[in-house]
């Protein structure tokens, strides 16, 4: 049977082929089926379901049909009977459509903002850029601090290493850092006033 | 979804196909229950007595006009909850019952309004009321249960509105029932547990029913 039946022909022919599947007819109940599928949807676009989703609307009625098979009349025609089925799992896919979006929000600008976990190739540079800005800050130290802060903040040496390799007194050279951290810091916030 | 294609869905559909026995019609589903109704109502009246329960219903036009609701709400939700289970039935037979449901509320409570005490009756204590709750309660039960069990029969698309119906017919008759064995005047705390034990029934109905149905018929 072809898209282009009679309305008429077609509802006999629908109604003729579930009467026998309700008998147990495998082959007049593929027919049923296959010409409920255009039908279903139909239906389903009508009732506004998104073209996405009209494939599982028709799977959910196909299902629907099967599990509700003994409650079609055949005394009754047979189209109103499949479009009820139809109509019930379109405004289901619907609701379900519906409830999807309620929790589930769309926020681009939280996606772009959220912090990536791992320090990026971004984070990286600007860490290199502070370090380099740090550095040329600490060149302008008297030679004194400088080496404190250079051997004992930055490179981390203890006391004892840094005494040997400048020759200063551990006393001389935690006074050295003491200030030298003190000029840096009014240094720097001078900059960062300056570009703030 | 959509785990097949269409092909091979109404395949497997067809695979798994197996005779079936038709569902019976909603009218006569309908008619079955209420017959059981009428059944219970016959062997009510023979243990109880009816010249008395005529006496005082026919005292008062609010009385014999609510009960006569009641009556009309149980045989019109009963018809109403059958045709709304089989797929493809107008939906509005969902309003059937809703006339009767009126006459039967508003002339319950134009009874608590009258100030005429009945013959053969005497106000209703809260004892008294709480004996009507639990015939309420005790005949809505099996009735529910067995219109459930029918439905199961059917396909209720609308499951919510299926169980409604089943449950204002299950208390409907159970209420329409009690007035074999209701000999005092209503009065408001009587009506409201009345009305209480009524939505009790509603309530369990459309919470048990929509699991009870046929499998896949509500979402």
């Amino acid at each position: 049977m072809s898209e282009d039946d009679i309305p008429d022909d077609r509802e006999a022919r629908l109604a003729a082929g579930m009467a026998a599947a309700q008998q147990g007819d495998a082959d007049a109940y593929r027919f049923v089926l296959h010409q409920c599928v255009s039908i279903i949807a139909a239906t389903a676009r009508a009732r506004g379901v998104d073209a996405g989703r009209i494939d599982d609307v028709v799977q959910e009625t196909l299902i629907t049909i099967h599990r509700a098979r003994a409650t079609y009349d055949p005394a009754r025609p047979f189209l109103p009977w499949l479009r009820a089925i139809a109509s019930r799992r379109a405004i289901d896919s619907l609701r379900g459509q519906e409830r999807h979006g309620r929790r589930e929000v769309h926020d681009a600008f939280a996606y772009d903002t959220h912090a990536d976990p791992a320090p990026g190739v971004v984070h990286e540079l600007e860490r290199r850029d502070d370090l380099r800005h740090l550095s040329a800050v600490v060149e302008t130290l008297p030679e004194s601090q400088r080496q404190a802060v250079r051997h004992l903040a930055l490179e981390e040496r203890s006391l004892g290493e840094t005494a040997a390799l400048t020759g200063r007194s551990k006393i001389a050279l935690k006074v050295n850092l003491h200030r030298g951290i003190r000029a840096l810091r009014a240094k720097l916030a001078g900059t960062y006033d300056d570009h703030g | 979804m959509a785990e097949w294609s269409e092909e091979q869905l109404i395949d497997r559909l067809a695979a798994d196909l197996k005779p079936v026995r038709k569902s019976p019609s909603a009218s006569l589903m309908a008619g079955l229950w209420l017959a059981v109704v009428v059944a219970i109502s016959l062997f009510l009246a023979l243990v109880s007595d009816v010249g008395s329960m005529l006496h005082r219903l026919t005292a008062a036009p609010d009385m014999w006009l609510a009960v006569l609701g009641s009556s009309l709400t149980t045989i019109l939700a009963a018809i109403a909850a059958f045709q709304t289970s089989i797929p493809g039935r107008n939906p509005y037979w969902g309003l059937l019952p809703l006339p009767a449901l009126a006459i039967w509320i508003g002339f319950s409570g134009l009874g608590c309004l009258r100030d005429l005490i009945l013959p053969d009756s005497e106000p209703a204590t809260i004892r008294l009321s709480m004996d009507c709750v639990f015939f309420i309660l005790g005949l809505s039960v099996p009735l529910s249960a067995l219109m459930i069990i029918m439905l199961r029969r059917t396909f209720p698309l609308r499951p919510n509105l299926t169980a409604l119906l089943g449950g204002i017919a299950a208390a409907a008759a159970a209420a329409t029932l009690l007035n074999f064995f209701h000999p005092f005047n209503v009065t408001a705390s009587d009506l409201l547990l009345h009305a209480l034990a009524i939505g009790l029934i509603v309530g369990c109905n459309r919470l048990l029913a929509k699991s009870a149905y046929a499998p896949g018929s509500g979402r």
